[in-house]
């Protein structure tokens, strides 16, 4: 048994690590919350061209093919650096498509993996959760191919030249692609508190589809959700497990050089104590994360449970440990021009990214008990 | 990265697995376990006697003392297997897993020759005299004295919190030889023999009802110089490498008893209703029993990454910090959890044998034995964070 990184993979972390140092300063990331759009073309290409957009996907998609451990590694340094862009949305998007339509794929994936295109994936609604089911109130017209409904929440929509829609298809579950320029589509701003991450509302209205935009329907619409849902989980449990390490390093950074009483705060065990809690819980979310990537990567039987263990106990974490450092920090870390609130506000809209921890839970309970129960 | 076993690990997991089928007997009846002690105390000894014939005592000492060289993970798969197996309770825990490791590092060669092959038979079985009244968390600030007569030291003082303090054979003591430097430079470590005479124990009850430690007490016991474990003086680093020890082993040792009680805990969610509703169907119910099993597996995996460090490093380090606070607190959150949804039932002795009041209780003691929750954290903040010294 060997729970840790390998070599090649801590090469990968350093390297990954290096890049967003170079590349995405905290600096940077302060320049473009103020700016108007908000987006960073030469980061973007400059994390295409490291092959990150398609890390784990397979070489016939122009993807470097490796694992998900290394996904998680890159994720953890791109959460990190706060890196802001459409990173996660582009990798999630590009992975459902992958599974749910080889032939699609083929055409569209090759331009997203090398930086020249984006692709999302719009599953919220209003009236309807994270569950992936025919309940979605977006709807295909079976007879018109026209796809009508509304969802919130999309991240990058705006910068997208695909977006991936959730639908309903005569009772079933379907996936359809859309191309944002489509007659009918509307794409509005919704800011959210983290403006490294863009959140959108797409109406479609009546938007006319080809029968090739319908990419899979029924359970293979369902199975490429579900498993494309399980890789974008690891992914942003690693981002968030990156937000809290840099959390943790900047606050004992912050509590070894602050002065009050005429000592270093540090000294304090009150600062010490939440010091240690924050280390606690990130090493503790690691755990989960490591073990989410590597159980889903080797098929093990309880992947699935792993995942969903891993969401819970980092989504909880990552909003505990930017609470402890904001405290720790005291008023500076509660200004704009600090960096710790482009953390604190990434960790918390992140915990509700795909499931927040109550809904997990509740799949959790269910694994646990509903086949037994009757229920 | 890779979770699954090696196939030497594989193998020696298979090799005691079978000879657990073998060997591990009937239990003990929990309704002989108060009235016949001496019986009771026997019964474990002759399992450490068992385990040491089989090959499986002492299994991370190094073979020229007798043991295995098993790794940690190795360990950590025999902890797992005895506690699966439902083996009795290992009697010579403190001897093997504190006294042993602590006496191969710092013992002379007699010291070797004489304790550490009774320490693997059962024959002898070791407490550990550390705490004392005024000593917890300030362990260096022990006041219990050994002044140097001729080849003996004469001791007095009290300890307290003694596990196995009223049956043991022999003591590893903390005591104060020098007054007048530094607290922690004035400590020495003896090898005390229990039967001395002057040496008195006095078992002490817990909130849940038993008794599982003692207050000592010395009035002028002799012990021969040749008894000291290392340097005069020296003890405060002898002694923590026994502490060392302690906070890696005591966690790898819990999560098959975490795991049983969890199971437990959610058969009768299944099967126990409120209001013509099983407890399975509360949606609360549900989100809180995923909570425990969330922290659970945490729990599991946090242990095997330590593991998996310890089998790089060799020396369990400041780490161990973070998996004692993490299964002591978790403990005492699973029990509440435990508590608060069985409901009113879940404190009576009648309901399954008072198993859950009991746990709820016994898990008060948890943050605290083994070095409170608040010095764990001081030592994550100072050894593992680099933050100042506090004190």
């Amino acid at each position: 048994m060997y729970f840790d990184l390998s070599k090649p993979q801590k090469l990968l972390q350093q390297a990954a690590r290096e890049f967003c140092k170079r590349e995405c300063p905290t600096t940077r990331v302060h320049e473009l919350l103020d700016a108007k759009d908000g987006v960073d073309s030469e980061l973007w290409q400059g994390i295409a061209d490291q092959g990150w957009v398609g890390l784990h996907l397979a070489e016939e998609f122009e993807g470097l093919g490796l694992g998900l451990v290394e996904l998680a590694v890159v994720a953890e340094e791109l959460g990190r650096a706060c890196a802001p862009g459409p990173w996660l949305s582009t990798n999630w998007a590009s992975t459902t498509l992958a599974l749910a339509n080889t032939t699609q794929a083929k055409t569209v994936l090759p331009q997203v993996v090398d930086g020249t295109s984006q692709i999302t994936l719009a599953i919220l609604e209003e009236e309807h959760s994270w569950e992936i089911s025919a309940e979605t109130k977006a709807t295909v017209d079976p007879e018109r191919n026209q796809l009508s409904g509304t969802k919130q929440c999309v991240m990058n929509a705006a910068e997208a030249d695909w977006i991936l829609c959730v639908a309903n298809l005569s009772g079933k579950l379907c996936l359809v692609s859309v191309p944002s320029d489509a007659q009918g589509v509307q794409i509005t701003s919704t800011p959210g508190i983290d403006a490294t991450r863009k959140l959108h509302q797409c109406d479609f209205n009546q938007v006319t589809l080809d029968t090739d935009d319908i990419l899979a329907k029924g359970d293979a619409a369902k199975s490429a959700l579900q498993i494309s849902e399980h890789i974008a989980i690891v992914a942003v449990c690693a981002e968030m497990l990156g937000l809290m390490q840099h959390m943790l390093e900047m606050t004992v950074e912050y509590a070894k050089t602050r002065r009050q009483f005429d000592r270093v705060i540090g000294s304090f065990q009150a600062i010490q104590h939440m010091c240690a809690d924050m280390l606690l819980l990130t090493e503790s979310a690691r755990s989960a994360v490591w073990y989410a990537a590597w159980s889903l990567d080797n098929e093990e039987a309880d992947a699935q449970r792993a995942v969903t263990v891993a969401k819970i106990y980092t989504s909880d974490a990552v909003r505990q440990v930017g609470n402890l450092a904001v405290q720790v920090h005291g008023g500076i870390g509660f200004t704009w021009e600090h960096d710790l609130h482009l953390y604190y506000k990434r960790a918390k809209a992140t915990e509700y990214l795909l499931g927040d921890a109550t809904f997990h839970r509740e799949q959790l309970a269910r694994m646990t008990f509903d086949e037994s129960c009757g229920i | 990265m890779d979770l699954n076993l090696t196939p030497e690990e594989q193998t020696f997991r298979d090799e005691l697995r079978s000879w657990l089928a073998d060997n591990v007997p009937e239990p003990w009846p929990l309704s002989r376990r108060g009235e016949n002690v001496e019986d009771y105390w026997n019964f474990l000894r002759a399992w450490q006697r068992k385990l040491f014939d089989g090959g499986w005592a002492g299994i991370s000492w190094p073979k020229e003392f007798g043991g295995r060289g098993a790794s940690p993970v190795q360990q950590s798969i025999f902890l797992a297997e005895v506690a699966r197996a439902q083996a009795p309770q290992h009697l010579g825990v403190i001897g093997e897993g504190l006294v042993g490791p602590t006496i191969i590092v710092a013992g002379t060669d007699e010291q070797k020759r004489r304790f550490l092959p009774r320490i693997l038979t059962g024959e002898d079985i070791w407490c550990q005299g550390y705490s004392e009244p005024n000593s917890g968390s300030d362990l260096a600030s022990l006041g219990t004295r050994a002044i140097r007569d001729g080849d003996e030291y004469v001791v007095n003082g009290q300890k307290i919190w003694t596990s196995f303090a009223h049956i043991a054979d022999w003591c590893l003591l903390l005591v104060r030889t020098d007054p007048d430097v530094p607290k922690h430079k004035g400590i020495t470590c003896l090898l005390v023999d229990m039967k001395s005479p002057g040496i008195s124990a006095r078992p002490l009850r817990q909130m849940s009802g038993e008794s599982g430690f003692n207050e000592v007490f010395f009035t002028d016991v002799r012990v021969p110089v040749d008894n000291q474990l290392g340097e005069l003086n020296n003890g405060w680093r002898v002694g923590l490498t026994a502490l060392m020890n302690e906070r890696a082993n005591l966690g790898s040792s819990m999560y098959v008893a975490f795991e049983e009680t969890m199971a437990k805990l959610v058969d009768l969610c299944r099967m126990h209703k409120r209001n013509g509703q099983p407890l399975c169907a509360d949606p609360i119910v549900r989100q809180k029993i995923a909570q425990a099993q969330v922290e659970l597996e945490i729990f599991r995996l946090n242990t095997d990454r330590a593991l998996s460090r310890a089998n790089a490093n060799e020396t369990p380090g400041p780490e161990g910090s973070i998996l004692k606070i993490y299964w002591s607190e978790m403990n005492q959150r699973l029990s509440q959890t435990a508590m608060e949804i069985l409901g009113d039932v879940a404190q009576l002795s009648t309901f399954d044998n008072g198993a859950w009041a009991y746990c709820y209780l016994r898990s008060r003691g948890n943050t605290i034995e083994g070095g409170t929750s608040e010095i764990q954290r001081n030592i994550l903040a100072e050894r593992v964070l680099g933050l100042p010294k506090s004190y």
